[in-house]
């Protein structure tokens, strides 16, 4: 999804500056687009993220918009419990975002001026069975960005929390039975779509709301028993 | 072992941020060191050098123009310094590092019974800013700038050595850096006096005036009386009505005058300003009902009814008023400068002598009527000389304006102050580069005394050859001084 986004963005004239760990995937995605400046970034390194979220902001002249859209999840079977493998999931869903969302909120708060969209998901709205701390953490992200979204207000600084439902990318690409799953060009539509809208939470595509607002409404001795 | 692998880097704890003039018509986006002692200044002044960049001082940000924003450069922040090292109870005299804001600084001293000497009208300013700035207030004319009231400071030079300053300790340096809007050198620490009270509140009195002439009239009257004067001028007033206004005239009280208890009147809880308007209505969103306003026929409405309801309050008798309430007009609505839309304000506040004062303030304000740039605003003020190398005060006046920027005035508001600037030199008139944004290169050098000038410039060459301590107030105006005369490459 972040690198349909870039080339989507680029496409619309933006300058922008995308970051993702192979060289060769940035590549990919700059290829023939001069306004895409690209670095090689794990989410991870929490202490090398101002630095560059500071590269990145001075070489486009400023950031009026800062999109986090890394995201991993594990396989895990229904009786494993592996904290190397949670941690990893907490790191690149969550404590990532948070990473980058601090530099732009800083930034964008002292410019009083910009917009930050995180990419949480359907999954964070209740924990389910298949994935414990995939679902966790983007229940982090979602709380996250809305606490950003309020504290930023009074700066005229923007949050977006999208919450995407089932999406082709190569994260989901080992599942089988996917739900309803949508391309991440129609996903992306979604997304710009909501940031030109300006909007605080956007379901892509829209009936995951309402499949949200049942699933959060179940109480919990139904939810236990549901499969899925 | 920090969760995730995360631990902070070593070093002054840095961001990359938006830094912006207070009137909000100037701003670039900077590497801000924030450095929390004196060894981190230092490693700041190192870790410029070491990157070929410059370091733009800058406190809290309250300078209305371009003297805290650094293009191209780096910024340090010294707000991070922010601890009363030592405040003596017997003699009012505070030991600050040179973060600490005004508000800071009387929220730890009245509770033993003192007042800063001097104090801006918002409480915001650090203290290195506003020795930097020698930022005045009402009393000017009774105690001076707060470089007065400065007993000693610490300097961290561009080399990174520190040199403490006093009147009798690197005397020429104290009497430079205090009003060099740290161009010599970082503030990072401010030894000062502050000035006992007995009581909370002021005694307030309020008159208002029918125009310039009577306002200056009243403050001559009651200079050798008052602790603080300070006018607000409707300056949409017509002919005969042409700076009408109202005066507020403040004393602080004798020993005993105050019935209550000294303790209940010093609490922090009384000198509180309220945070909603009529207990209801919260003041953070204040602004957004100005903004509404704030065009000429809202200000000439809201200024009209400020002179009105004036001559009523100019009736009653004097009223007892918090120091805080009284001194810190400006934090009244937060963020009221919003109110002016995203293009902004800039304030154009001439200094002009006695002898002059009267004629160029009218000159101005008619000048203004007839250019459709009306101040929004407007604060009278008297002064007196001081003996700071930069000075811009005068044994005269200082008329404060507010005029609102949009993008599409801004090239006619700067030339109309260009020609407002014109008048006020020819007064023999001075400007303060806390409030600047429009002042030129060959304005300054009829402003000062040509030897003062020179010096200053000498000063900066010899403590700071490489240029390290740049902002936009010094491209702007002194640079090209500078160069002129071979004081820099």
């Amino acid at each position: 999804m972040g690198a349909e986004l870039v080339r989507r963005l680029a496409d619309r004239g933006y300058r922008v500056a995308a970051l993702a760990r192979r060289q060769a995937a940035l590549d990919d995605v700059a290829a023939g687009r001069p306004n895409v400046l690209t670095y090689v970034h794990d989410v991870t390194d929490g202490p090398a993220v101002a630095d560059q979220f500071e590269a990145c902001a001075s070489a486009l002249g400023g950031c009026d918009l800062m999109i986090y859209a890394a995201g991993v999840m594990c396989d895990i079977g229904p009786e494993e419990y592996n904290t190397e493998k949670d941690f990893q999931q907490l790191a690149v869903n969550l404590a990532g975002c948070v990473a980058w969302g601090n530099e732009a909120a800083r930034y964008m708060a002292s410019k009083r001026h910009g917009m930050i969209v995180g990419i949480s998901s359907i999954a964070g709205d209740r924990g389910r069975k298949p994935f414990p701390t995939y679902h966790a953490a983007k229940a982090g992200v979602s709380t996250y960005l809305e606490s950003l979204r309020n504290r930023l207000a009074a700066s005229s600084v923007h949050v977006l929390t999208v919450k995407p439902g089932t999406v082709h990318t190569p994260m989901t690409a080992g599942l089988t039975d996917l739900k309803w799953p949508i391309t991440a060009e129609v996903a992306v539509d979604g997304i710009l779509n909501a940031i030109d809208k300006q909007k605080n939470t956007v379901y892509i595509p829209l009936r995951w709301l309402f499949v949200s607002l049942v699933i959060r409404s179940l109480p919990s001795f139904v939810f236990r028993r549901l499969n899925f | 072992m920090q969760p995730f692998g995360f631990e902070a880097k070593p070093g002054v704890p840095a961001s990359y941020r938006s830094i912006e003039a207070w009137g909000m018509t100037h701003r670039a986006d900077a590497h801000t060191l924030r450095p929390r002692t004196i060894a981190e200044v230092q490693a700041s002044v190192q870790a410029a050098h070491a990157a070929g960049m410059t370091l733009g001082p800058r406190g809290t940000g309250c300078s209305y123009g371009d003297a805290s924003v650094n293009t191209g450069g780096w910024s340090l922040d010294i707000t991070g310094l922010n601890r009363v090292l030592d405040f003596d109870v017997a003699t009012g005299i505070a030991n600050c590092e040179a973060g600490v804001t005004i508000e800071g600084l009387w929220k730890h001293s009245l509770p033993h019974g003192y007042w800063p000497k001097v104090v801006s009208g918002t409480m915001f300013p650090t203290l290195a800013g506003t020795v930097s700035a020698n930022i005045h207030g009402k009393n000017n004319f009774a105690v001076g700038t707060i470089g007065d009231a400065v007993l000693d400071l610490d300097l961290v030079l561009a080399d990174g050595q520190v040199r403490t300053c006093s009147r009798t300790e690197n005397s020429e340096l104290f009497h430079a850096v205090i009003g060099a809007f740290g161009m010599l050198g970082l503030i990072s620490r401010v030894r000062l006096g502050t000035k006992q009270v007995h009581s909370g509140d002021l005694e307030v009195t309020a008159q208002a005036t029918l125009n310039l002439a009577e306002m200056m009239a009243y403050f001559e009257e009651h200079k050798a009386t008052a602790d603080y004067l300070v006018g607000w001028i409707d300056c949409f007033g017509t002919g005969k009505l042409l700076g009408r206004g109202l005066i507020h005239n403040a004393r602080y009280l004798e020993p005993g005058e105050d019935e209550r208890p000294l303790e209940q009147t010093l609490a922090l809880a009384h000198q509180e300003l309220p945070s909603t308007i009529m207990g209801l209505f919260p003041k953070s969103e204040m602004w957004e009902i100005l903004k509404y306003f704030a065009n000429d026929g809202g200000m000439r409405l809201i200024n009209g009814a400020k002179y009105v309801s004036g001559l009523f309050e100019g009736n009653r008798r004097p009223t007892r008023q918090a120091h805080a309430a009284f001194a810190f007009l400006l934090d009244y609505v937060p963020n009221w400068k919003r109110a002016y839309g995203a293009g902004g304000l800039i304030q154009y506040q001439p200094f002009v002598p006695n002898e002059t004062a009267h004629d160029v303030y009218t000159e101005c304000m008619r000048w203004n009527q007839r250019k459709g740039f009306v101040p929004y605003l407007g604060v009278f003020k008297r002064h007196r000389p001081d003996p700071f190398l930069m000075t811009y005060a005068t044994d005269g006046w200082s008329m404060a304006m507010d005029f609102k920027v949009t993008p599409g005035n801004r090239a006619e508001l700067w030339q109309h102050c260009r020609e407002l600037t014109e008048i006020v030199l020819a007064g023999g008139g001075r400007f303060y580069f806390a409030k600047d944004l429009v002042i030129e290169p060959r304005d300054a050098e009829r402003m000062f005394p040509a030897a003062n000038l020179q010096r200053f410039l000498e000063l900066k060459a010899e403590l700071d050859p490489e240029g390290l301590f740049v902002t936009d107030l010094w491209r702007r105006v002194f640079a090209p001084l500078a160069r002129e005369r071979g004081l820099l490459q």
